[in-house]
């Protein structure tokens, strides 16, 4: 009772009117700095590709070199996304439900991508799977060659991308009530049963923004990458490789061009990001 | 300190917090505001905090306009529901707090500082806990320790909202007790906001009972009570049946039962509602010759002194269950026992003409 | 049988029914793990092997070389303007953002998490557009013998571009779920906004502040790609530790560039670490708030 009505009361208190001060100063500040580092370069993007006529610029990011590189980022950064929702899956699963020794450490791990510098991993990432590396020079007579192809892509985007979708469905595991799996579990269902039908579709909107970041995070990640593709045009050249390269030529129009596909497509799934984000919310607020 | 309320209105989009709030606030005294939840009670005290902002109306402390007056110099002191300790201090420098964020000339030296929380600490009887952080305290404590702290800065009025509203039923009950001991020594003119109708009978001295964001009565507990306004007060205050009859003519009808009603003498023929309190109903094991309603008794709960009958009219001028109290004397020179037929009488009804639903919006 | 952990956290009938049977759970645990040694422990321990492979001597000359002493001096340079100035942005942000209601507020809210869904060479790039001897600064600067693109202010500006967002989406959730009460109380009490700030706000976000902080960090000291395009590899002068990694990587002195990709994987390391004990104490801090 106490519980309901202090929510009620805090929907009523609507914050506008708030005593509390500095809403201008705070408010001008924040938009002050996002405008100036964000808002005004980006914008440079678009302004800068102005200067092309339409054909120009359609033909510029319709080149084949240039869809090719669309290709390989996207198949590439696809299959590494897909494999990180299912393991990713997996890993978030073992850590919340089985206790085993040393999970404490596997847990902090789960972060190393988003902590190792995109070089090193880059760098280290071809050491284990150039064709005399680590890997490599078990899977090089085996006829699998990783480094130097689009496989190798697909490695780095892998490592890249796994904290996203354990991250993400993590809490939602967490928050899963033991109650409702015991029910599933008197009223006759299978362990099986009771995951495709009580929790998969629990954790499914987790899952897909998991994999959603970890595509948008792919489809941008350059560092990682460069290493281990050999970045043969038409092969294993990335998009953000070809902005590189165009810029290095001083074919800054050609760069720019190809840079606001990528910046559509970011914001793009950046909006499918949040609206699932946001149905994620709408279903633990419900629960 | 006198406070006066004149013609506040506010609004959330569409909802009405407040409608044209009038309200006089005698200096000393200790008010409820009392309404169920979304009926304006906090918004209200809120505004008067200067929390927040009213769409129109003012708000005078000691006859002066303080309507845009910044909350810092409106001199209340607030006990939030949720208490609002600083987590990261600890009590002695949350009841320190406002002493010390006081401009250079006015903020009292350490010596001072040190005694005057001391005092209120001892005053609240927790100086023992001084060293302690909130999440060490249990509500009750904390619960103290928020009016110590809204003390220390000398409020001309003190505003507490849902003061007892988090803590447990016996908690509750020895803060209130011990609420209204410290008002009666201190003397300070109070406002505190609650839904618990029996926390405003016991406490204050007068009660605000708010509906909808409108003022449905101001009275004593015992004028709110023994008198209520209309029938949401009747509904609000206490338990209370309801029964539905007819008047006309200066006479009202409950089934058989004839009583007077001389509020009504114009009354030709109209639907009316009677609402009578459980105590106010005599209960006969026969019909001593007078006119009274037969029913049935579904259910006794014999605890204590009193003993309450839940019964079943059986001439359907009730669509609820009836509910009697009687003293145990009473009950057991009745001998009444589960099923037994009694007959019932109110000592005492208010009538109110229309139909329920009409009568309450 | 034996293999029952200690760490069981709910009593041995709760597991039954909500349990998989052993087999199927050290199955699981095993695939859980077979992957993540694959793609985070073995490239862990190759950076820290291939470092070592000639021996300690060649590593510290790796590291201690001018060259590579420059790039660890950029790198903390960098670091050292970017985190500040993110800093007073996040809480500046997370204040507007947690503490008011007003129009467009998810609009400003997912604008914060912009550079995150921008490219880090297209985040580089765009700097380039601005200051490069073509862009709209360009001709500008050179007239007053300045220079941001090749030089330090570029690799800042990049740095605090892919930055931007990493305290303010700590901060804004921390100081939701801790409502205002305890700032209105402040208030009430006659605090200043100031006042009010420095001692009831920021003591209770302090260890989200630090948790956006250490990652801020790790950003901030590992970027490469964004970094990269506003460099122009100038050795000694305008190179990060990431990026003189890359430059010794295409020298083929593969030895001298995992040694200082070593130092990096440390720092990544302690990330982690830092990471972990501060999380505990942030959500102690974002809970403590609701029942108190």
């Amino acid at each position: 009772m106490s519980n309901h009505k202090y929510h009620s009361g805090k929907h009523h208190s609507g914050k506008r009117h708030s005593v509390l001060p500095g809403f201008n100063l705070a408010l001008g500040f924040t938009l002050l700095y996002l405008s100036l580092i964000v808002l005004i370069p980006l914008s440079a993007a678009f302004i800068h590709t102005a200067q092309l006529t339409w054909p120009e610029f359609w033909n510029t990011v319709t080149a084949p070199r240039v869809v090719a590189s669309y290709r390989l980022t996207f198949g590439a950064s696809l299959a590494a996304a897909t494999v990180n929702a299912w393991f990713g899956l997996l890993v978030a699963w073992v850590l919340v439900r089985y206790p085993f020794p040393g999970k404490r450490l596997v847990d902090a791990l789960i972060d190393l991508p988003f902590a190792l510098p995109t070089s090193v991993a880059g760098i280290t990432l071809t050491a284990i799977y150039a064709g005399n590396g680590w890997l490599g020079q078990y899977l090089e007579p085996l006829g699998i060659r990783v480094a130097f192809t689009p496989a190798g892509v697909f490695v780095a985007l892998t490592f890249i991308g796994l904290p996203f979708v354990v991250r993400t469905v993590q809490p939602v595991l967490e928050d899963i009530e033991k109650e409702l799996e015991e029910a599933a579990a008197m009223l006759g269902a299978t362990r099986w049963q009771t995951f495709r039908y009580i929790i998969f579709p629990a954790v499914l909107p987790a899952l897909t923004t998991g994999f959603a970041l970890a595509f948008a995070r792919a489809i941008g990640e350059y560092g990682s990458v460069i290493f281990i593709a050999g970045n043969i045009p038409m092969v294993s050249e990335i998009t953000p490789l070809l902005i590189i390269t165009k810029l290095e030529q001083y074919d800054y129009a050609g760069a720019t061009a190809i840079a606001v596909v990528m910046l559509v497509i970011s914001f793009i799934l950046l909006l499918i990001i949040n609206l699932l984000q946001w149905q994620v919310r709408r279903r633990s607020t419900k629960a | 300190m006198t406070i006066e309320i004149r013609n506040l209105s506010r609004q959330f989009g569409a909802f009405t917090a407040l409608n044209n709030i009038n309200l006089k606030v005698r200096p000393g005294e200790l008010l409820a505001l009392l309404g169920p939840s979304g009926s304006g009670k906090t918004t209200l005290l809120r505004v008067i905090a200067g929390l927040e902002t009213a769409d129109s109306g003012q708000v005078l402390f000691n006859q002066e306009d303080s309507t845009d007056k910044h909350i810092r110099d409106r001199h209340v002191g607030f006990v939030f529901q949720h208490y609002a300790l600083f987590r990261n201090m600890t009590i002695f420098d949350n009841v320190a707090f406002g002493l010390r964020v006081r401009p250079g000339k006015q903020r009292p030296g350490n010596r001072e500082i040190h005694q005057r929380v001391t005092e209120l600490l001892q005053l609240v009887q927790l100086d023992w806990l001084a060293d302690r952080y909130p999440h060490q305290l249990s509500g009750g404590q904390r619960q103290r320790i928020a009016l110590a702290r809204a003390l220390a800065v000398e409020p001309g009025v003190l505003l507490l909202d849902e003061p007892f509203g988090a803590l447990d039923a016996k908690v509750r009950k020895e803060l209130r007790a011990w609420l209204r001991k410290l008002h009666d020594d201190m003397h300070m003119t109070s406002i505190f906001v609650t839904h618990d109708q029996e926390e405003a009978l016991e406490v204050a001295d007068r009660i605000v009972v708010m509906n909808r964001g409108c003022i449905e009565q101001i009275g004593t507990p015992d004028e709110v009570y023994e008198k209520p306004a209309n029938p949401f007060v009747y509904e609000f205050l206490g338990h209370v049946n309801l029964f539905h009859g007819r008047v006309h003519q200066g006479h009202a009808w409950i089934g058989d039962l004839e009583v007077d009603a001389p509020e009504y003498p114009e009354a030709e023929d109209l639907n009316a509602i009677a609402y009578v309190r459980p105590h106010d109903i005599e209960v006969n094991r026969t019909l001593n010759g007078e006119p009274a309603l037969a029913a049935r008794i579904v259910h006794i709960l014999a605890i204590g002194p009193i003993v309450r009958l839940e019964l079943a009219g059986q001439d359907n001028q009730s669509a609820d269950n009836i509910y009697a109290e009687i003293s145990k004397a009473r009950f057991r020179e009745l001998r009444l026992a589960k099923g037994d037929q009694v007959f019932i009488k109110p000592r005492r009804l208010d009538l109110f003409p229309g139909d329920r639903h009409l009568a309450l919006s | 049988m034996t293999a029952i952990p200690l760490s069981q956290t709910s009593p041995a009938p709760h597991k039954v029914v909500t349990q998989e049977s052993p087999q199927v759970r050290r199955i699981l645990i095993l695939l859980a793990l077979s992957f993540l040694s694959l793609f985070l422990l073995l490239p862990l321990v190759a950076v820290f092997f291939e470092a070592l492979r000639k021996g300690w001597e060649v590593y510290f000359v790796a590291i201690t070389e001018p060259d590579a002493l420059a790039a660890i001096r950029l790198t903390l340079i960098a670091a050292a303007i970017a985190i500040p100035l993110n800093l007073l942005f996040g809480i500046a942000a997370a204040w507007t953002i947690a503490k008011f209601e007003f129009r467009g507020k998810s609009i400003l809210t997912s604008l914060i998490d912009l550079p995150f869904s921008v490219s880090p060479v297209v985040a580089g790039l765009i700097y380039v557009l601005i200051f490069g001897l073509q862009g709209w600064a360009g001709p500008w600067l050179r007239e007053h013998d300045l220079s941001v693109i090749f030089a330090v202010p570029g690799i800042v500006l990049a740095t605090i571009f892919v930055t931007v967002p990493f305290i303010a989406r700590e901060l804004i959730p921390l100081m939701q779920a801790q409502g205002s009460e305890e700032e209105e109380a402040a208030i009430i009490l006659g605090a200043s906004g100031w006042q009010t700030l420095w001692y009831v706000t920021l003591p209770n976000i302090k260890w989200g502040l630090l948790y956006g902080t250490i990652l801020c960090n790790a950003r901030a000291m590992g970027e490469f790609g964004a970094v990269s395009v506003v460099s122009g590899h100038i050795r000694g002068l305008t190179n990060t530790l990431s990026l003189h990694v890359e430059i010794l990587y295409n020298e083929y002195n593969f030895v001298a560039a995992f040694a200082v990709a070593s130092l990096l994987a440390l720092l990544a390391l302690v990330t982690l670490a830092l990471k972990t004990l501060v999380e505990a104490k942030v959500a102690q801090q974002a809970s403590r708030g609701n029942h108190s």
